[in-house]
């Protein structure tokens, strides 16, 4: 279990007043104290770990967030920012001493402006919601993370989140035109705005997956784009994975960037097929999802030289949609993945590392030898053009040894990350979750240099603590 | 006296510890330092007022290439035309086309020490036409390393496409001018250099109508990567083009086979603003090279350089309040993008900030006499609560204020 900080007696006692002070600030309407609704907040969406703050405050305004940000530096509370609650490493997991500010409520959009392809909202608005603002006229906002019906665009912000389409749209980062932020301080400051690229110095790419470290976010502008005329996919069996990933590279060196393209392991294909009924082929042991766009005739030209390639690598299937209810069915069961693995273990633990991907191979022959050594199943789903990893770990958390060897088998597949050239997380943050392992990936002068910013932006570390930097020496 | 940039003669330390212990050194002895490439940007900033100077220039070479992973590392001496020179022999290239700005913002007196370098394209986050469509110089930086005004070396990111773990040193570091570390290593993200280019070219629209026939194209799903407006004497500047007025031009870059299909939708699409021909892959590489490199503003040798980045639809009005001005410019990404020159004048460059900031966008003094780069805001003056925390970040990296003191701002 990973350690997490003593609560300070002084704020416990201290709670009353608190809550009083918060209140004056957002209004009674906006906070919560009482400890059955706190246990709302007790988690996100790392739920091993639970802690019931000390009071939540929902602001609907970024002059509410200031307030109370203001004071709680005043007074030196810990403070825990939230959106949605979705995070997969405890980013927004509460401490006892500390108030939440969640922003789910500063969910209005502002402004949509086609002609100049940008969307202005509140920090609360969820990222399904910009799409759905915008889809109407063929335009959509591109980063697709899978917890996007929920998730908002503040937290999108704060770990920078990416989504399945990453490879050829990019992450959270570069579809980012400006953010309101509100500093420990409580003082608002605005970065970027309705044009590109900073002048000075780039607060914005500083900002963008800080995890809450460095501010809490209550305004956000992204880029949204045109849709492209039509997508389709295809599906291709491999009989080994090394296969598999030999295809992925050719398809790469190719020249075509497809829109997606996905890998599964044969454990993840069966929990899949027993799940979705994609028909999905059983007997491969790698499966490939790929995904093209354009006219029909480009989907047709793309598609076709792409079964040229894999061709070349002896598939055991090869399916190509010819349309877009074919498309759907290739895709359910990729999307369906991780409801699948849990209908078939109680729990499971979803890894987020990345790897250089011509070390593919080598990174799933040592996962599956570490299953072997703990005992744990592990069905692996990934992107594989950018060789962001999946591993979901399954496991009983009715058992307190089947979850602590979870735990240490997933740090073991974080730290075979890094030594593959990789790094702990390609868009899940590093939160608790990976907090105690930043030293396999950073050098001390690299970690220095980080705590140095995050003290000049929040001198008294009271902004999501204990959250990112090991808390050795911290 | 004047601030002078060619105060005393380059150091050239041969590799990233020797650059780390001469910087070391000049932070216990609380020394300034300019910090260069090969100078082919000196004049991009404010003077910087340092006895001393440094450069990259020694470290050199391509240390990582891996085309199927998408993926490139260098130091930071190399030139970026090396770069893309091994990216074209596999078939891939830089993603931001980065400008080469040598004949505009080169040393004030004599010549750069060499072509633009790669730590240079990065540390200015400069990026070309596709910057509209691909992101910037700083969105394909997967991962450095730098040595910090401690000098320390310090890394970020990594060689992988995806990487969220602790804070993006990378895109903080890209545009900061070396004021916060001096960039030794670069790694970034490249893509497939595309089989074809073509250009839909609109004759004779004004800025706005222009503007608006890019903004279709923009928002059209047939993967526009280039969109400038450039008014008849820009036009006029550039062979492919030549007199007949304004251009508006709308890059495509596809595979072959699909160029025929996405022009033909794309001039039916802007069909509206009139009839558009189309300029072949030759010569739409020569057009854009040169929207890149802002050639078409035929800037003569004393003249000052401006570039803004405003909201696009905003393109229009900047341009048009800046020749009120007596400045002359064009537009790329899309309006966004505005390139001007005109007299280097205290007056002019109050024009180009005004204009900036009704336009809701930032400018960038590319270029004007050291006297006026000393004594006016060379980019946008930050807000007190921002200027503040520049001031601490900048301590964060530099504690002793050594590199490129006032480059960006002065005073810090």
């Amino acid at each position: 279990m990973l350690a997490m900080p003593e609560p300070k007696p002084e704020i416990l006692a201290r709670r009353e007043e608190i809550v009083a002070a918060l209140s004056a600030r957002v209004g009674p309407a906006n906070i919560i104290s009482e400890t059955l609704r706190l246990k709302a907040y007790e988690t996100d969406g790392f739920t091993a770990y639970r802690r019931v703050p000390l009071a939540v405050v929902l602001p609907e305004t970024t002059e509410q967030v200031a307030a109370v940000l203001k004071y709680c530096h005043e007074q030196g509370i810990r403070v825990v920012p939230r959106a949605a609650g979705t995070s997969l490493s405890g980013g927004a997991l509460p401490l006892e001493d500390a108030v939440v500010i969640g922003i789910s409520r500063m969910n209005r959009i502002l402004e949509i402006d086609l002609a100049d392809r940008l969307a202005r909202v509140e920090a609360g608005v969820t990222n399904i919601a910009i799409t759905r603002a915008v889809e109407g006229e063929g335009f959509f906002y591109a980063p697709d993370p899978s917890s996007q019906l929920a998730c908002m665009i503040a937290g999108n912000v704060a770990m920078n989140s990416g989504g399945a389409h990453c490879l050829k749209y990019g992450v959270t980062a570069n579809n980012l035109l400006g953010v309101t932020m509100v500093t420990v301080e409580g003082e608002v400051i605005t970065l970027g705005g309705a044009h590109l690229d900073a002048a000075g110095y780039d607060w914005l790419g500083l900002v963008t997956g800080s995890e809450g470290q460095l501010g809490i976010i209550t305004e956000v502008t992204v880029r949204i784009l045109r849709a492209a005329e039509g997508a389709r996919a295809m599906l291709v069996g491999f009989a080994a994975t090394d296969v598999a990933a030999a295809a992925v590279a050719d398809i790469i060196a190719s020249g075509i960037i497809p829109v997606a393209l996905e890998f599964m392991d044969r454990p993840c294909i069966h929990a899949c097929e027993a799940f979705a009924h994609a028909g999905y082929p059983l007997e491969a042991e790698a499966l490939l999802i790929i995904e093209v766009e354009g006219s029909k005739p480009e989907q047709d030209a793309l598609l076709a030289r792409l079964a040229a390639i894999v061709e070349r690598h002896a598939p055991t299937t090869l399916r190509i949609a010819q349309t877009a209810e074919e498309s759907a069915a290739i895709w359910k069961g990729r999307k369906g993945a991780f409801g699948a693995v849990g209908r078939i273990s109680p729990d499971y633990l979803c890894m987020d590392g990345t790897i250089p991907p011509g070390r593919l191979p080598e990174a799933m022959r040592r996962i599956a030898a570490l299953s072997a050594q703990y005992g744990l199943q592990v069905a692996n789903v990934f992107h594989a053009g950018d060789g962001n990893l999946h591993p979901l770990i399954m496991f009983d958390a009715n058992d307190p040894e089947s979850f602590s060897r979870a735990e240490a088998l997933g740090a073991e597949i974080l730290r075979l990350c890094v030594e593959l050239g990789g790094c702990l997380s390609g868009e899940h943050g590093v939160g608790v979750e990976k907090r105690d392992l930043m030293t396999t990936q950073f050098r001390p002068a690299d970690l220095d240099q980080q705590r140095r910013i995050k003290t000049a932006f929040d001198p008294g570390w009271i902004l999501n603590p204990h959250k990112v930097f090991p808390l050795v020496d911290a | 006296m004047p601030p002078s940039e060619a105060a005393g003669a380059i150091e050239v330390p041969a590799d990233e510890p020797a650059l780390a212990a001469r910087i070391a050194a000049a932070a216990r002895s609380g020394e300034p330092l300019a910090v260069w490439g090969n100078r082919t940007k000196e004049r991009l900033g404010r003077p910087v007022q340092a006895a001393a100077a440094i450069s990259t220039r020694a470290l050199v070479g391509i240390t990582l290439y891996s085309p199927a992973e998408l993926v490139i590392s260098a130091r930071a001496g190399t030139p970026v035309a090396e770069i893309e020179a091994a990216l074209a022999a596999k078939g891939q290239h830089l993603v931001a086309e980065p400008p080469d700005l040598s004949a505009l913002c080169g040393p004030e007196h004599g010549a750069a020490d060499g072509p633009p370098t790669i730590g240079g394209a990065v540390a200015c986050n400069l990026s070309g036409p596709r910057r509209i469509a691909l992101g910037a110089m700083r969105d394909q930086v997967l991962g450095l390393r730098a040595v910090n005004g401690a000098g320390e070396i310090i890394s970020s990111g990594g060689r992988v496409l995806k990487n969220v773990t602790g804070l993006d040193l990378c895109k903080f570091l890209a545009g900061s001018r070396g004021t916060l570390a001096v960039l030794t290593e670069v790694t970034l993200k490249v893509l497939p250099a595309p089989e074809a280019t073509a250009t839909l070219v609109l004759r004779g629209l004004d800025a706005a109508a222009g503007v608006s026939a890019l903004a279709a194209g923009l928002g059209s799903p047939f993967g526009v990567t280039g969109a400038a407006f450039l008014p008849a004497e820009a036009a006029a500047r550039v062979p492919c083009l030549g007199a007949g007025g304004s251009a508006t031009i709308l890059r495509v870059e596809e595979f072959a086979e699909f160029v025929p299909y996405r022009t033909e939708r794309l001039a039916a699409l802007v069909g509206v603003h009139g009839a558009a021909s189309v300029i072949d892959d030759a010569n739409s590489r020569v057009l854009w090279r040169a929207v890149r490199d802002a050639t078409p503003l035929g800037v003569t040798p004393e003249e000052g350089v401006w570039r803004l980045s405003v909201r696009p639809s905003r393109g229009p009005g900047a341009l048009a309040a800046l020749a009120a001005a007596g400045l002359r410019g064009f537009l790329d990404w899309g309006g966004g993008l505005l390139w001007a020159a005109g007299p280097a004048t205290e007056s002019a460059h109050r024009a180009v900030m005004a204009a900036a900031s009704a336009s809701g966008g930032v400018f960038w003094m590319v270029r004007a006499p050291a006297s006026l780069r000393a004594a006016l805001p060379v980019v946008p003056p930050e807000a007190p609560a921002l200027a503040r925390l520049t001031r601490r970040v900048k301590a964060a990296f530099d504690p002793k204020g050594i590199l490129g003191p006032g480059r960006l701002y002065a005073g810090i």
